[in-house]
């Protein structure tokens, strides 16, 4: 900044300390701070009686929780969530977007609806849908399905059932931003593409797709951090007591459980805390790595 | 001016490779509405049913003698009123700081000049890599140490700053023309002047779609208010209150659907009115 004397430049200094100052705070109290802890209370395990000082193990601890038996379930449903999650939550949202991507009428009450799962929070989703999947409601028998073993209390079926939840809320989400990505294509590479004589399906797949590529990583990006997180719908319809019974022990229900359960064991959070860090890098590392590869920017 | 004689077009017939498409489009359309719709519909319908009415075969897919009653019973017993309030003041806490925090920081980065300008940016930007749900176990110590348990402070202080809502507010400022910088500078205008009367006021579409999204994700919390919330229901939020109301009305889910209606309904009156912050917001990754 040319204009800027030597002395307003000094107090420009002083003004963006004082800008930025509540957040590094708050940053440094809340996300810095508790991040690295982590690593410390990592090395001491809890004591069996409340009150009593933990022990120093070093990385003893970490080993025997990461190759625990318990983990390793809480690993594979975790796994299992996002692989079902995101692919099918991004897939639906991409053909009702493609479905409403055009101006007829009564489209705006279709994106409307389309969106609208956005809104709903976790326990309104879980409410909603555990009132259908309940056996003692009449839904599940007239549509000719045996609900017995309840879906929710069915160690192959829990999982998926809690999954379809998820679906169903990420829907609104994914369609939003899919509509965003098709409405910011531009016309004259897809009208060139339909006059060189494309069929529709071709220009979709070879045309709309590849363009709309940053658009869909951005959407299993904000995709997988979402199923990472998911664990209200099981907290609520399954329950603490159940939710390893019925392979529904996700890894963020687990830190929950370590974290504010009736045995509360810092040691063992701050070791699922440090998992769960590593398993969020190396998605969204491998992610960038085979999907940005791919992706097109157009003119950039 | 000659006349051109237009040849005659026939109307299109009714199979015509467009109606159809058309047809087609609508049908799309409908089926996946209903899928999004029925399980809403449904759960409005099994709120105003009695409850023996809910294990009917075929399931009842129309309130024939509705219970209005399941609704105030919702708000008293269930104490929606006071979840309500709760998540209000939780979020307008959350929505106001993350604002006034962002507005401050992406305000500094992109027209102040400082030591470590780049440094910090980047540590900022670190704090994206790190979900908060990593942090979770020890953040509940730090508030319990503070005294925070049980208390709006605790719910609310640790979301105070965002580095999402930096770094989309420093990008929104930093497409404003440079012009109107120096234009101010000769104005004689200071920072704070600036801040205040050009900045603010230009860059309202992202500093809305910000404040949509923190609304959204406050309101939606979840493990946090589940943590710090003690059992006397003082911080309760809508969230953590519709799970308590499902598991003590047990032999009432229509009173408990009541409440997840109760507090759905707002939302959805948000998301019609507010609609195009709210995309703005969403999608203020994926597109740029």
């Amino acid at each position: 900044m040319t204009l800027l004397t030597p002395v307003a430049r000094r107090r420009s200094w002083g003004l963006a300390a004082l800008f930025l100052f509540p957040a590094i705070l708050l940053f440094a109290i809340f996300t810095f701070y508790p991040f690295l802890e982590n690593f410390k209370t990592a090395l001491y395990q809890t004591a069996p009686y409340p009150g009593l000082p933990s022990k120093y193990v070093g990385l003893s601890q970490a080993t025997s929780i990461l190759s625990s038996s318990a983990f390793l379930q809480s690993l594979t449903s975790t796994f299992l969530f996002v692989v079902m999650v995101v692919p099918l939550g991004l897939l639906l949202g991409l053909a009702l977007a493609v479905a409403a991507n055009k101006t007829i009428k009564g489209i705006a009450i279709f994106r409307i609806i389309f969106s609208s799962t956005v809104v709903t929070s976790v326990a309104v989703g879980a409410i909603i849908f555990g009132t259908l999947m309940n056996p003692i409601v009449g839904l599940l028998p007239w549509l000719g399905i045996n609900p017995n073993p309840p879906l929710l209390q069915s160690p192959t079926w829990a999982l998926p059932a809690v999954a379809a939840i998820a679906i169903w809320q990420f829907l609104g989400l994914s369609f939003i931003v899919m509509l965003a990505g098709l409405q910011a294509l531009p016309d004259d590479v897809l009208e060139a593409a339909r006059v060189d004589g494309a069929g529709a399906w071709t220009v979709f797949w070879r045309v709309t797709v590849p363009m709309l590529s940053p658009t869909i990583f951005f959407g299993v990006v904000v995709g997988t951090i979402y199923a990472f997180q998911s664990f209200g719908q099981i907290d609520i319809l399954i329950g603490q007591a159940n939710a390893q019974q019925f392979h529904v022990n996700v890894l963020l229900y687990y830190i929950y459980q370590s974290v504010g359960g009736t045995n509360p064991d810092p040691g063992q959070a701050a070791v699922l805390s440090i998992a769960l860090f590593v398993i969020i890098m190396v998605f969204t590392l491998l992610q960038l790595r085979f999907l940005e590869r791919r992706v097109h920017y157009a003119g950039r | 001016m000659p006349v051109v004689e237009r040849p005659q077009v026939d109307a299109p017939p009714w199979w015509s490779n467009k109606r159809l498409r058309l047809l087609l489009r609508y049908a799309l359309l409908s089926i996946g509405s209903l899928v999004i719709i029925i399980p809403i519909y449904l759960t409005i319908v099994n709120s105003l049913l009695i409850p023996s009415q809910l294990s009917q075969q075929p399931p009842p897919f129309f309130p024939t003698h509705p219970q209005w009653h399941t609704y105030p019973t919702a708000w008293n017993t269930g104490n929606m009123a006071l979840y309500l309030r709760n998540s209000i003041i939780q979020t307008a806490i959350i929505v106001l700081g993350q604002l006034a925090t962002s507005i401050l920081a992406a305000f500094a980065f992109a027209f102040l000049e400082f030591p470590f300008k780049r440094t910090l940016f980047v540590v900022f930007l670190a704090t994206l890599m790190i979900p908060f749900e990593v942090t979770v176990t020890q953040n509940l110590a730090t508030i319990t140490s503070l005294g925070w348990f049980n208390s709006f402070q605790g719910l609310t202080v640790p979301f105070l700053a965002t580095g999402f809502g930096i770094f989309l507010l420093r990008q929104a400022f930093l497409s404003l023309p440079p012009e109107l910088r120096e234009a101010s500078i000769l104005d004689g205008y200071g920072n704070v002047r600036f801040l205040t009367r050009v900045v603010i006021p230009l860059a309202r579409p992202a500093i809305a779609a910000l404040a949509v999204f923190s609304f959204l994700a406050s309101w939606n919390q979840y493990l946090w208010p589940l943590l710090v919330s003690g059992s006397n229901n003082k911080i309760t939020t809508v969230q953590i209150g519709l799970k308590q109301l499902a598991a003590t009305q047990l032999n009432q889910i229509n009173v408990s659907l009541a409440g997840t209606v109760i507090a759905f309904l707002p939302l959805i009156i948000l998301l019609v009115v507010f609609q195009k912050q709210l995309i703005r917001g969403l999608t203020a990754g994926s597109v740029k």
